[in-house]
């Protein structure tokens, strides 16, 4: 990890119904290179918001994030070059079911980065195998169980060589004993320096993998530190409340 | 008994005469063919005509009602743009499914295409803007229908919204609206009996042509009813056996 600041985001809001629903009010934090990010928080705290509007599938109404410098949230940026340096990784793997894994991990450096498809396509077998799923890139996303396809929509973001990923509550959808292989994919790719903004109720993951960790509740940042500050010295009340209902 | 027997062999063989005076002499089964061909082509041009109005029209009409919150926020040429289509996209709705077919046929013909002595291209344009309204709506309900995830796992790889469309959302809704597409064009296929208003002779015209001539109703009448069951009957089967197809590979 170094100093870089890769995501900046300054004053973020998301009103719906015209400020009747602040699903953020007002978010200050940034991303540096090579960290890993979790954000905590209870079920309807922002987290998705924020997540997602980082990519900008969500649009705020107020602040800014600068991504690599450029604010991302200025309507004249070409959102889509951006996008493609943010992987993103969702809770229900959103595959694309029409189309081989082979087809799923190889359209979008194709068709976006122009990349010849044999070279793409030996490219996505380096990953599959990788993550252990070299034998099944012909199959259907209908094909795999939920550990696989989201083993899969994490190479698939990794094929657009993203400088940071993002993970709504990937492994909130599995069954527990899938949990793990996901997890660890996630693990060898913190330990390889990628940068990861990540939502997880996995506290375990959290307490090991992240360097950061944020505590949201009611759209705000509560708290902010290392796991050690957050798990073994919470300073908000509201910190406390929560960690003691899921640890 | 013996007398019934008699009856209905002398029946069959009048009928036989019959069919004969009525098809064979003068060639006139050449008609019926030329006008079930024209019936063909009428219908599979109007269907290819539809197919293309129809993708354009759900693709804008569903961008519009999918990003409407969104572009609100961002603003800009492109929304109004994409408004003022979307507003273009309702009125030739509402104008083509608010009218008869038959009615649209003999504006083209005899309004829009005054010059046009063949009325065979004038109907597949006819019919092919009627029911490019019916397909339309057909693909939007199957754009709707898709996960809202698709959209966004093609738009967080940096596909823009045409290119998350074009090849992710439409290969997709294709599949799922295929069987009721083939439905509207069993439909379609009766719909172009009224072709004879331009003067198109497609299988209903020949048929009534035929009957004009000979004085007999009975037989070209009933041939032509049986042509279309039988063509109706094949195409709603090779549906099923798609929708099967269909099924059976989503599992
Ligand atoms: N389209 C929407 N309209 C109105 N309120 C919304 C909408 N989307 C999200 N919200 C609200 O925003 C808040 C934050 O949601 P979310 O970011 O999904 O929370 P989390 O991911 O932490 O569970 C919730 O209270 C939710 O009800
Ligand atoms: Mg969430």
């Amino acid at each position: 990890m170094n100093d870089k600041v890769l995501i900046q985001v300054q004053g973020l809001k998301k009103h719906y119904n015209g400020g009747e629903v602040k699903a953020l009010d007002g978010v200050n934090c940034e991303v540096r290179q090579g960290e890993v990010l979790v954000i905590i928080g209870p079920s309807g705290s922002g987290k998705s918001t924020l997540l997602r509007s980082l990519n900008l599938l969500e649009i705020p109404t107020g602040g800014t994030i600068h991504f690599d410098g450029v604010d991302i949230t200025d309507p004249k940026v070409n959102i889509n070059l951006h996008r493609q340096k943010m992987g993103m990784v969702f809770q229900h793997f959103n595959l694309f079911p029409h189309m081989t894994v082979l087809k799923n991990m190889t359209i979008a450096p194709v068709k976006l980065l122009h990349k010849p498809q044999a070279e793409a396509e030996k490219k996505a077998m380096e990953l599959l195998e990788r993550v252990g799923l070299g034998d099944r890139a012909k199959a259907y996303p209908s094909q795999l169980s939920g550990g696989q396809k989201q083993r899969v929509a994490i190479v698939r973001a990794l094929c657009m060589e993203p400088e940071v990923m993002l993970f709504d509550e990937p492994t909130s959808a599995l069954d527990p004993e899938m949990v793990g292989e996901v997890l660890d994919v996630m693990k060898t790719l913190a330990s390889e320096g990628m940068t990861m903004v990540v939502v997880t109720h996995e506290m375990g993951f959290a307490r090991e993998v992240a360097d950061r960790i944020i505590f949201m509740s009611e759209g705000v940042i509560v708290e902010e530190g290392t796991p050690e500050d957050i798990f073994e010295h919470p300073k908000e009340e509201r910190t406390k409340a929560f960690l003691s209902c899921v640890l | 008994m013996s007398q019934i027997w008699q009856h209905i062999c002398s029946w069959f063989i009048n009928f036989g005469e019959q069919l004969h005076f009525v098809f064979i002499e003068g060639d006139r089964y050449k008609q019926m063919i030329a006008g079930f061909c024209n019936t063909l082509k009428i219908t599979a041009g109007a269907l290819c005509i539809g197919i293309v109005i129809g993708v354009v029209v759900a693709a804008i009409r569903s961008s519009y009602d999918k990003n409407r919150e969104s572009m609100k926020l961002r603003g800009g040429f492109f929304y109004r743009f994409l408004g003022f289509l979307n507003a273009i996209c309702k009125l030739y709705l509402t104008v083509i499914r608010g009218t008869p077919v038959v009615v649209q046929l003999m504006i083209s013909y005899f309004l829009i295409f005054v010059s046009a002595k063949d009325g065979v291209p004038v109907a597949i344009f006819a019919f092919g803007i009627n029911s490019g309204a019916y397909v339309a709506e057909i693909f939007r309900g199957g754009i709707m229908a898709i996960d809202a995830g698709q959209f966004e796992a093609g738009r967080s790889l940096g596909f823009n919204y045409l290119q998350t469309m074009w090849h992710i959302i439409i290969p997709q809704m294709f599949k799922s609206v295929l069987p009721t597409l083939c439905n509207e064009f069993i439909a379609l296929l009766k719909e172009t009996s009224v072709a004879g208003y331009v003067g198109v002779i497609d299988l209903t015209k020949a048929g009534n042509v035929i009957a004009g001539r000979t004085y007999s109703y009975f037989i070209p009448l009933l041939t032509v009813a049986a042509v279309y069951l039988i063509l109706v009957v094949i195409l709603s089967w090779l549906v099923g056996k798609l929708e099967r197809r269909l099924r059976k590979s989503e599992r």
